[in-house]
């Protein structure tokens, strides 16, 4: 679908003047009781408008701390974060973050109440005006049958929808998503990548997607930062613009993923990175 | 060379499933009786009444050990002459008072422990000292500081309700899950705001069981309190009149006295924490 729009994926990184989150050198430590832990590494990339975003990488490479660090929830050691040329420096609602829990919706409020609270909260739209996008955007994740329900009631797809809704309502600069998906079963999981990919196609919005999975990198990513093992580095960033649900049993999609596998699982000294095809 | 686990593939229609009888049946009116929960309490109380009447006709010795009958016959005598409802209020004023001060105190500390570590240390080593201290202990010192009457019942009862609600509020703050900490920060929440927006609804169960506590012990401490020191102002309270009764060896008015007790607790308890709880915790999927 859509692939002579989402082609357009420059090759090489134009300047960060044009990017809408600047990262630039982060390096990220956080401490647990016995030990500083340095989750990142002088992490550098940039992500622009339309994006989708996902930074991929073995458990422990530090790419859900770099997520909250985008979010604001905790700031580097040494680098910067900017996101339209302002500086991080907290959480915000021009970042919003949807997480892999399915606590994360308030289980006090409806599901319209819910979608309400981040656009009542931060006064960002009039009340009236409020009503009528968390109205629209429940709509369009096929949840207005349940409007007046409370969480505990939804399967958890519906929560997640409902997530991604409540955040999408507020039009953040960039949606940040921390495997989403993880916590779903494998049939709910890609529906739910189907359908962030539709409503990505309808709506255009930014966002930045943090997974353990090389496939859903690949298909629901447009562009895959590939980080290294303990501590997170860059290895590649790569273009996955063309590849989605379509392109799954092409030659492509295959070399792709076997790409990535090498890029994160060959031994250094080995020539195993050499031999990923473009 | 043959696949040795290879067997030919099954594929089948789906048969109608109608002919089986009923896929989903609503229970009967007698199976949703007896699973009912009021039925259930109701029936047990039934019991406990019918096992007191036929005990206390057995033993025969209404100083002991009052019919429940007698005890009903009492209790409606001395509402209807006024004498109990009066002294229900007259409790139940004091009552109101010392429980709202404890709440509020409870909600300054804790605001203060949420906010500041050092808050939170103050506040668990002050609940650590004095929430195993009964209330009733306090009394002599009260009695010296405020004087016999309304005061004195007051400060005990601030302390009972006190350190049980700030302990399971704090605990309840606490256990908020991290995501919808995130959440809250996340749109820009912050000071008082988050603590009422997010905070106090996430920890709500927790809230709501420190006031259950809170209630009981106050109630216990406020009834407790009054039979110590009996009347303590013009009209004593639903403690002096157990007193009173005793005084006079009217066993059959202390059973009132104790049922009024009993039937209060239980009227709160069933009545308006159940009503809280229906509206809050159960809507919201947060306590079954």
């Amino acid at each position: 679908m859509n692939a002579t729009v989402r082609a357009t994926a420059p090759q090489t990184p134009p300047s960060a003047a044009s990017a809408l989150l600047d990262v630039s050198g982060v390096t990220l430590q956080y401490k647990t009781p016995r030990h500083l832990v340095t989750a990142t590494y002088r992490v550098s990339f940039n992500v622009h408008q339309g994006d989708r975003y996902v930074i991929l990488g073995p458990s422990g490479c530090g790419k859900s701390t770099m997520l909250k660090a985008v979010g604001g929830f905790m700031s580097p050691v040494e680098g910067s974060i900017k996101i339209r040329g302002r500086k991080v420096d907290g959480p915000g609602p021009d970042r919003m973050m949807v997480f892999q829990e399915f606590e994360q919706l308030m289980p006090w409020k409806t599901v319209f109440g819910n979608v309400l609270f981040p656009m009542a909260v931060t006064k960002k739209f009039p009340r009236a005006e409020a009503e009528a996008r968390a109205n629209s955007v429940i709509e369009k994740v096929g949840l207005s049958k349940f409007k007046d329900i409370y969480p505990h009631m939804l399967s958890g797809g519906m929560k997640m929808r409902v997530a991604i809704a409540r955040a999408m309502a507020l039009e953040p600069d960039i949606l940040l998503m921390d495997e989403p998906f993880a916590a779903l079963d494998a049939l709910t999981r890609r529906s739910m990548q189907q359908e962030l990919l539709s409503l990505w196609d309808q709506l255009r919005f930014t966002v930045m997607f943090v997974t353990h999975s090389i496939e859903e990198a690949v298909l629901v990513g447009s562009r895959v930062l590939v980080l290294s093992p303990h501590p997170g580095r860059v290895r590649a960033e790569l273009d996955a613009s063309q590849l989605d649900y379509d392109a799954v049993d092409k030659p492509e999609f295959g070399a792709m993923t076997k790409r990535i596998h090498d890029l994160l699982f060959a031994e250094p000294q080995g020539g195993a990175a050499k031999k990923a095809s473009a | 060379m043959s696949n040795v686990l290879a067997r030919p593939e099954i594929e089948i229609e789906l048969t109608d499933a109608g002919t089986v009888g009923d896929v989903e049946r609503p229970l009967s009116l007698i199976e949703r009786i007896i699973t009912n929960e009021t039925f259930q309490r109701f029936a047990i109380l039934v019991t406990l009444l019918v096992i007191w009447e036929v005990y206390a006709r057995w033993l025969n010795n209404s100083l002991l050990f009052p019919t429940f009958t007698e005890t009903i016959r009492t209790f409606w005598h001395d509402i209807m002459n006024g004498t109990l409802v009066n002294r229900t209020i007259t409790s139940l004023r004091t009552l109101v008072i010392g429980y709202t001060l404890g709440l509020l105190i409870a909600g300054v500390f804790t605001t203060f422990a949420v906010a500041s570590g050092i808050g939170t240390r103050i506040l668990s080593t002050l609940t650590a000292m004095f929430n195993p201290l009964p209330a009733i202990a306090l009394l002599p010192l009260a009695l010296i500081w405020f004087g016999l009457g309304t005061p004195s019942i007051v400060f005990v009862i601030i302390h009972s309700v006190l350190w049980a609600v700030a302990l399971n509020t704090l605990s309840g703050f606490r256990s908020v899950p991290e995501t919808l900490r995130m959440g809250g920060r996340n749109v820009g929440l912050k000071g008082a705001r988050y603590v009422g927006l997010i905070l106090i609804p996430a920890a709500f169960p927790s809230i709501l069981a420190g006031l259950k506590i809170g209630w009981a012990f106050a109630w216990r401490t406020l009834v407790a309190a009054e039979l110590v020191f009996g009347v303590s102002a013009r009209s004593g309270g639903i403690g002096w009149y157990i007193f009173e009764a005793r005084n006079e060896l009217d066993t059959a008015t202390v059973f009132a006295g104790l049922l009024t007790v009993i039937l209060i607790g239980l009227l709160v308890e069933s009545v308006i924490f159940r009503a809280i709880e229906a509206r809050t915790v159960n809507l919201w999927g947060m306590q079954q």
